[in-house]
């Protein structure tokens, strides 16, 4: 499949999906991250295996299995939509497949145990639309996600790819790819929400004779996995983002920097490339012009630093990844010292679609100063984890309770961490703020690369705090003091805190550390790294005050604050918890009371669930 | 583990470097390829040995030192030899609070582990945290050896750690 002229995109096209038709009953099958895990390659193995003998009830010949990127819905995998009998199957394990092909496909019987069941009204849901978690989404970004063989191109020209770069090619006026980028108002999906359209015009601008483009895959904020599902999902949608950002800004070389956690991302990318450059979509004289571009893959191997772009750039030319002082920016002084534009994976995702659909329909999503959509992942103590797209300025309450389906086992919501290390927490007062950049920032959290962490009644803040102060003190690089020394010395204080042995003068400090870490560091690191101390402190100053004042742990969640006692007056010395006890802490005489022996207790809990008259508390 | 290639590495008289040879001139002993270059090595040897670093650097002609030090820079490099089964344990946001830890203490104790001491005697494990694997809606999830394993406990990590005991004969 070669595009020998610039004309033939259409055709492609058709011939991508007669080709396509030709598979007939197509079944999806998430082949993501998540679902690996799950055994979803055995599932798509045993889809083929199947599928050659098999007849669909209707006017398909054949069914053909079809591994695609993630759908978002991690929790329910392995997930398997077959689109034309409009249903997803959730939880599907191998041994279901044989039920599926007979009933379903065959036999035109629906299995309804492998259907998704609404929490809320237990009913069977048939259709994706009709699943609240995907209901409430805009995809634009994760848009083929789910929908397509990643590794297949026909898929990818069925749906349209390549041809935005196709018209900007056609078109041949890089100054109106700017414009268009800025108009649609797109800002920068990694986190700083830096206007897009902006940074292609300053390295555009830029002179020099060699420029390029970067793609930061370095998705290192723990609990975010939105850049990992489009490079596994859809990768040809980034190459051609890309692309139009090097024929935009003036570029014929570019980096794709994945970190080295997502090996699948990187065999995916690399397949995507092969087949692109393979088609004349990619390499030299793209689709018969004279627009030259190559696309190259550089590993990360594991530096949260690296996701700050001179850090990144440094970690391309092969040093340690540590971010120097901009200016000089990159626009200007990149990667080897040329002109370098650099973006994030969502952000160039977004490009093509913009071109396709126009600046004015993206702008018509979201909010005034923050346009289009934005993925967020949604995780922790929520009901349906996974990943999400929505329109930028969605409540908090519509993606926690509608797309999230509310809080697990029926607990009480406390928080949500969003930004990740970087970010703050938003609390029930927050459940009604539209989630943007701006109001974000106001809020004293930021959108980050859209990790949001739902936290319920059992998680202690102080703890959540001392955790993300860990990340970064271990991933500060060490270049700039008040980074280094100063978030060492707040976890330090942290760890104090939840042992119980702080004092007020201690809160104080770190309060102080905080805002010169805050003031005195040189990159986004060290400047964000006490923004999930300093949003703790502004909405649960109160646990903090009883960690140190009380010496309790209102969670009940810190060790070494922890107190736990059997109660005598409901023990009946069945001697349960003494067996259960893996240090031999529980003593006592049969049919009386029993105790603990507080020294040499480890406060591991085991005892607690053990006890069938709940006699064993913890305070 | 004493595998063949880390004996190899650890005599410092007749080492022979011709694998490293060829990773080298694939990567056009290029400064810029340093990371990829040590990644394939390491592949090789299991770790980073300490002479293997002193050849790159003399190879490339750039210091030892530099070589060292983005070598410690990265937490994928190791200078010491990882154990046959590598377990990772995800301790990224969404993982920890969703219980990691607890995950992490059981296979410490399973295994005698202590912080600092991060793999077997036999050489059989090794065990890590990584800050985060991107299979969140999982949580909490660990790896070993590439594979991973979904919505771990405490209990169903013992389970796979004692299959792999009993695999192995010991």
């Amino acid at each position: 499949m070669e595009v020998k002229n610039l004309l033939n995109i259409e055709d492609l096209k058709q011939k991508s999906i007669e080709k396509i038709n030709k598979e007939g009953l197509r079944v999806l099958i998430c082949a993501g991250t998540g679902c690996v895990a799950n055994g979803s390659l055995d599932i798509i193995k045993k889809f083929e295996e199947r599928g050659i003998n098999v007849q669909p009830l209707g006017e398909k010949e054949k069914m053909t299995a079809v591994p695609t990127g993630c759908h978002g819905f991690c929790e329910q995998g392995v997930l398997v939509v077959i689109p034309e009998l409009d249903v997803t199957y959730v939880k599907v394990h191998l041994d279901d497949v044989d039920e599926i092909i007979e009933s379903h496909i065959k036999g035109g019987k629906p299995v309804e145990r492998l259907l998704y069941t609404d929490p809320a009204t237990h009913n069977h849901v048939f259709k994706n639309e009709d699943i609240k978690f995907y209901a409430g989404q805009t995809r634009v970004s994760l848009a083929n996600c789910g929908e397509i063989n990643p590794e297949a191109l026909e898929d990818t020209i069925a749906a349209d790819g390549y041809k935005a770069l196709h018209n900007v090619l056609a078109e041949n006026n890089p100054d109106k790819v700017v414009e268009e980028i800025t108009k649609s108002g797109l800002r920068g999906r990694g986190g700083g929400g830096f206007p897009t359209g902006r940074k292609w015009m300053f390295t555009k601008m830029a002179r020099g004779d060699k420029k390029y483009v970067v793609c930061n895959g370095d998705e290192g904020d723990p609990g975010a996995f939105m850049d990992r599902s489009v490079m596994e999902g859809d990768p040809h949608k980034l190459l051609e983002g890309m692309a139009i950002a090097g024929f935009a800004v003036g570029a014929d070389e570019a980096y794709i920097y994945v970190r080295a956690e997502y090996p699948l991302a990187i065999k995916r990318l690399r397949t995507a490339i092969k087949d692109a450059e393979a088609a004349n979509l990619l390499g030299k004289n793209i689709m018969g012009t004279n627009f030259n571009f190559d696309i190259h893959i550089k590993e990360g191997a594991g530096a949260f630093v690296c996701g700050e772009e001179t850090a990144l750039i440094a970690s391309i030319e092969g040093e340690r990844g540590m971010p120097r002082p901009k200016p000089p920016f990159p626009a200007n002084k990149g990667l080897f010292g040329k002109p370098t534009l650099i973006n994030n994976v969502e952000t160039l995702a977004n490009v093509p679609v913009i071109m396709l659909k126009g600046a004015d329909w993206f702008s018509s999503l979201g909010t005034d100063a923050s346009k289009g959509t934005k993925t967020f992942a949604l995780t922790g103590e929520v009901n349906n984890t996974g990943l999400i797209e929505v329109p930028m300025g969605t409540t908090l309450r519509e993606i926690v309770f509608e797309l999230g389906g509310g809080i697990r086992n029926g607990k009480k919501f406390k928080a949500v961490q969003i930004g990740g290390p970087s970010g703050g927490c938003l609390t029930e007062e927050h459940l009604d703020l539209t989630l943007d950049y701006d109001s974000l920032i106001k809020a004293g959290a930021m959108v980050g690369s859209g990790g949001l962490v739902v936290m319920n009644e059992d998680t202690c803040i102080v703890e959540v705090a001392r955790f993300f102060m860990n990340f970064t003190q271990n991933e500060s690089c060490g270049k700039c003091t008040p980074c280094r020394e100063g978030t060492k010395n707040m976890l330090k204080i942290l760890e104090k805190i939840t042992r119980g042995e702080a004092t007020l003068e201690d809160l104080d400090l770190l309060e102080e550390l905080a805002m010169s870490v805050k003031d005195g560091s040189l990159c986004g690191l060290g400047k964000t790294a006490p923004n999930p101390v300093l949003s703790t402190l502004k909405y649960f100053r109160d646990e903090y005050i009883a960690h140190i004042v009380d010496k309790k742990c209102p969670a009940g969640v810190c060790t070494a604050l922890k107190v736990i006692e059997i109660q005598p007056d409901q023990c009946r010395g069945c001697s349960k918890c003494s067996r259960i006890c893996p240090v031999g802490a529980i003593s006592g005489e049969l049919k009386s009371p029993f105790t603990i022996d507080k020294e040499k207790c480890i406060k591991c809990g085991a005892c607690l669930d053990s006890c069938p008259f709940k006699a064993i508390i913890q305070k | 583990m004493t595998t063949p290639s880390a004996q190899e590495s650890l005599s410092t008289s007749n080492v022979n470097y011709s694998k490293v040879d060829k990773i080298l001139e694939r990567y056009e002993y290029k400064k810029s390829n340093l990371i990829a270059i040590l990644q394939e090595v390491q592949a090789h040897y299991n770790f980073l040995p300490e002479n293997v670093m002193t050849y790159l650097g003399t190879k490339m002609n750039v210091s030892p030192a530099t070589v060292f030090g983005v070598a410690t820079f990265y937490s994928q490099f190791s200078l010491e030899p990882k154990g046959k089964y590598v377990v990772k344990i995800c301790d990224g946001t969404a993982c920890h609070v969703r219980g990691s830890m607890p995950v992490y203490n059981a296979v410490m104790n399973r295994l005698k582990l202590t912080d600092g001491k991060f793999t077997t005697e036999d050489g059989l494990f090794s065990v890590e945290t990584v800050s985060c694997l991107g299979a969140c809606g999982l949580a909490p999830v660990c790896v070993i050896n590439e594979k991973i394993y979904p919505k771990m406990t405490p209990d169903a990590i013992l389970t796979i750690i004692n299959n792999f005991v009993a695999e192995e004969g010991v």
